[in-house]
């Protein structure tokens, strides 16, 4: 690799070079799953070439970049369509294992991450930890060089074709519930972990169960030191939440959906309804919600870009959750008694209904809309904590159920 | 395009806020509020020297040709502070609207003076029904020789009671036209009407073969009404959004230091839900104001239907952040003491001025293509 400080022009025509040299867009995929890459070939190339992560130190396959110099390099493969870089910044996993794993095993994790060679799930929920993230009672405990792990985790998605897990389990019942977590990567493929397809509301299985029973994790697979695991997942958390973003569907019947902000306008028309002046307030209303949320996102930007903070920031996923109910009701509404039926015969009714129920999927996943409520009023408008009666008590002696 | 940079804007609404400090707090708008005039000549004469007056007048007519965009930034301040002023009307309304139309010898007769604030200017148009359509014109004008008189009625006519000089916009034989008037004049006849906005001052006007000079103009009239109205909507949309962080600014204050149950209301998840749906409101509106101010300003073609969302989504925000506002306050706001129902009255006023969500959002449907 070059040593020299290049400039931007010199970066950029040996990153499109490269990329003109090895990117085959037409290349077969390899099979896809949650953090292993359908194009895995190319991105063993693109990490051995130091795009994958140029902000990192040089020993991990980075350039010591500048975030600038990084940008250059993702907008030369994003203008190509080819994967692999900006990884710095959105690889969840490698960046998590990169800033906690012990060095042993970083060495042997960090590049197959990188490189997208492990398939890799989220084991953070429970049935009884869902909003109240920190009462998960599956238990991690140490015997010998490793430790046995036994518990229930829930919405866990690739876990079928995951080799490994990020695991927050319990490792210590005597302190306060926050205090006594720590952080694993839990290898998936062994006889302890079965994994169940959890079907949906919509009849659809996109998470699944994973039952832990006696599994056995490396102790070097602990990220972090013991009994802080609840610090390494918010780092975990913050990558999540940067690259996840807004993660709801639109319709899946596969009907054409006009599109635009005269959307509404012209599904209200084909239902016949555009006539009808309560229709047409709605119309304009649920219109009103999604263009509202356009422009408080772009003056976010433009703050942020200005090196203002934005309370905005915060209220996109409740913005976002009370669009898609609300468009979904007036879907709904529009078809009126069209809106008992479902299937491929019925398409309407099928995205209506569809995303009547799926709109849960962003009021509640990553927070309810309720408890991102509470993080605007304490976070954003610095309104007082509700009182906590479960944070200083030992958590064996917490009231669970 | 705006003549003012943005660095001299900004230098400008700091001046603003300060003055407002100053000479808008709330006990000199409790003060204003029961006078008769309801504005402090003192306090216009200062708006006047520090240019707010002459902001969107031209510079060749003495003012300084801020665009939509400094319209609305300084209307932010003005809506906060709850400032008793005929603003509207003789710096935005008359001045938008004799801009818009093509009688050069009647800008530079009246706009110097608007400008420099030394004349008081206001403008009638709608009549009872106060919908803000052509249809609700009713005021006849009648040519007698060279000159006009004007009969009929023009309603919700902000300021007049205090106009050195109305626009009024009437029915010719040949189509509307705008009229100058002198209020004074015989046949002209001013009903003080008794506002739910204390801030606000409005009148009916009755013309009676009333004394009138038709101004020019090459367009059809109400195009140019139009041109005004939309300069009055970023007007009221920036007043809207400045109040309402305003208000939400002061409930979230309380709800941190109010204490019952040994604790700060605002620990309460349901009062700190309503301050979330606040904050969305408040962000939601100071959004759509300043879209609409720029997309206007830079004669986008989303302009109108920017335009007609600002002025139901600001509307309707502001009328929400206010009512909310006294019911997180509790007992305190349901006195006269209190200062939430000054901005309640204001957000009700604004939501009706220039007609209602309901209207703009069947307006703004018709845009969208419906």
């Amino acid at each position: 690799m070059t040593t020299q400080i290049l400039t931007d022009e010199a970066l950029k025509a040996e990153v499109t070079a490269w990329l003109a040299e090895h990117w085959k867009p037409k290349a077969g995929d390899q099979g896809a799953g949650f953090g292993l890459h359908p194009h895995r070939d190319f991105m063993a190339k693109v990490v051995e070439a130091r795009w994958a992560v140029p902000t990192w130190p040089k020993d991990w396959y980075g350039r010591e970049m500048s975030a600038a110099q990084a940008k250059i390099i993702e907008k030369a493969f994003a203008a190509v369509g080819a994967p692999g870089a900006g990884q710095d910044k959105s690889n969840l996993w490698a960046n998590t294992a990169m800033a906690h794993a012990t060095p042993a095993f970083k060495k042997t994790i960090v590049p197959a991450l990188l490189k997208g060679e492990v398939g890799m799930c989220l084991l953070y929920s429970e049935p009884g930890a869902g909003s109240d993230l920190a009462a998960i009672r599956t238990r991690a405990d140490r015997n010998g060089d490793h430790y046995v792990v036994n518990g229930q985790k829930v919405w866990t998605s690739g876990a079928a074709v995951a080799d490994y897990g990020m695991l927050i389990a319990r490792t210590d019942w005597d302190v306060p519930k926050h205090k006594g977590i720590s952080f694993f990567f839990l290898p998936m493929k062994q006889p302890g972990i079965e994994v169940r397809p959890l079907r949906q509301i919509t009849n659809e299985a996109h998470f699944n169960e994973v039952f832990i029973t006696d599994a056995v994790v490396p102790a070097d697979n602990m990220l972090g030191p013991l009994n802080n695991g609840w610090g390494v997942l918010q780092t975990a958390l913050a990558y999540e939440r940067s690259v996840m973003g807004d993660a709801a569907r639109g319709p899946r019947s596969g009907q054409d959906n006009p599109k635009g902000d005269g959307a509404l306008v012209e599904l209200a028309r084909e239902a016949g309804r555009l006539n009808d002046p309560v229709i047409r307030q709605e119309v304009a209303q649920v219109t009103a919600y999604k263009v509202l949320n356009r422009l408080n996102n772009a003056r976010a930007k433009a703050e942020l870009a200005q090196g203002n903070s934005s309370p905005i920031m915060s209220l996109g996923k409740l913005a976002m959750s009370r669009i898609l109910h609300e468009e979904a009701r007036l879907r709904s509404k529009l078809l009126g008694a069209g809106s008992l039926l479902e299937g491929p015969d019925h398409p309407r009714a099928e995205d209506a209904n569809f995303l009547s129920l799926n709109a849960y999927f962003t009021s509640i996943g990553g927070g309810t809309d309720q408890i991102q409520r509470n993080i605007i009023g304490e976070r954003v408008l610095g309104l007082p904590k509700e009182p906590e009666v479960d944070r200083d008590m030992a958590f064996r002696d917490v009231r669970s159920g | 395009m705006s003549a003012i940079t943005a660095e001299d804007l900004k230098v400008f609404v700091e001046q603003l806020k300060r003055l407002l400090a100053d000479r808008s707090s709330e006990t000199e708008v409790r003060r204003l509020s029961e006078t008769e005039e309801g504005y402090d000549p003192a306090v216009w004469k200062a708006l006047a020297d520090l240019g707010v007056t002459g902001l969107i007048i031209d510079e060749d007519h003495g003012g300084f040709g801020g665009d939509a965009v400094a319209l609305e930034l300084v209307m932010e301040e003005v809506g906060a502070a709850l400032l008793c002023s005929p603003l509207l009307s003789s710096a935005i309304l008359a001045p938008a609207l004799l801009q818009a139309l093509d009688d050069e010898a009647a800008k530079a007769r009246l706009l110097p003076d608007l400008a420099s604030g030394t004349k008081i200017a206001t403008v009638a148009i709608t009549g009872r029904s106060a919908g803000w359509v052509k249809d609700d014109v009713a005021v006849n004008a009648t040519a007698v020789g060279e000159d006009w008189t004007l009969s009929g009625q023009a309603a919700f006519v902000t300021h007049a009671h205090i106009a050195d000089v109305l626009l009024v916009v009437a029915k010719a034989a040949d189509g509307l036209a705008v009229f100058e008037v002198d209020p004074k004049a015989a046949g002209v006849t001013l009903n003080s009407l008794p506002t739910f906005d204390h801030t606000l001052r409005m009148s009916d006007i009755d013309f009676a073969k009333a004394p009138a000079r038709r101004l020019a103009c090459n367009r059809p009239v109400w195009d140019a009404v139009e041109d005004m109205l939309d300069m009055a909507r970023i007007a009221v949309a920036g007043e809207q959004a400045g109040g309402s962080r305003r208000v939400l600014e002061m409930t979230v204050d309380y709800a941190k230091n109010r204490y019952q149950f040994g604790r700060a209301i605002g620990s309460f998840q349901a009062v700190k839900h309503m301050a979330a749906d606040l904050l969305m409101d408040s962000e939601s509106c100071t959004s759509a104001a300043r879209h609409a101010a720029q997309c206007l300003a830079s004669g986008s073609d989303e302009a109108p239907s920017a335009i007609s969302l600002a002025a139901f989504a600001c509307a309707d925000a502001f009328s929400a952040i206010t009512a909310t506002s006294i019911q997180m306050h509790g007992g305190i706001a349901f006195t006269w003491a209190h200062p939430a129902h000054l901005y309640l009255r204001r957000a009700r006023a604004d939501a009706q001025l220039f007609g209602s969500s309901d209207f703009y959002r069947e307006r703004y449907v018709q845009q969208l293509g419906g």
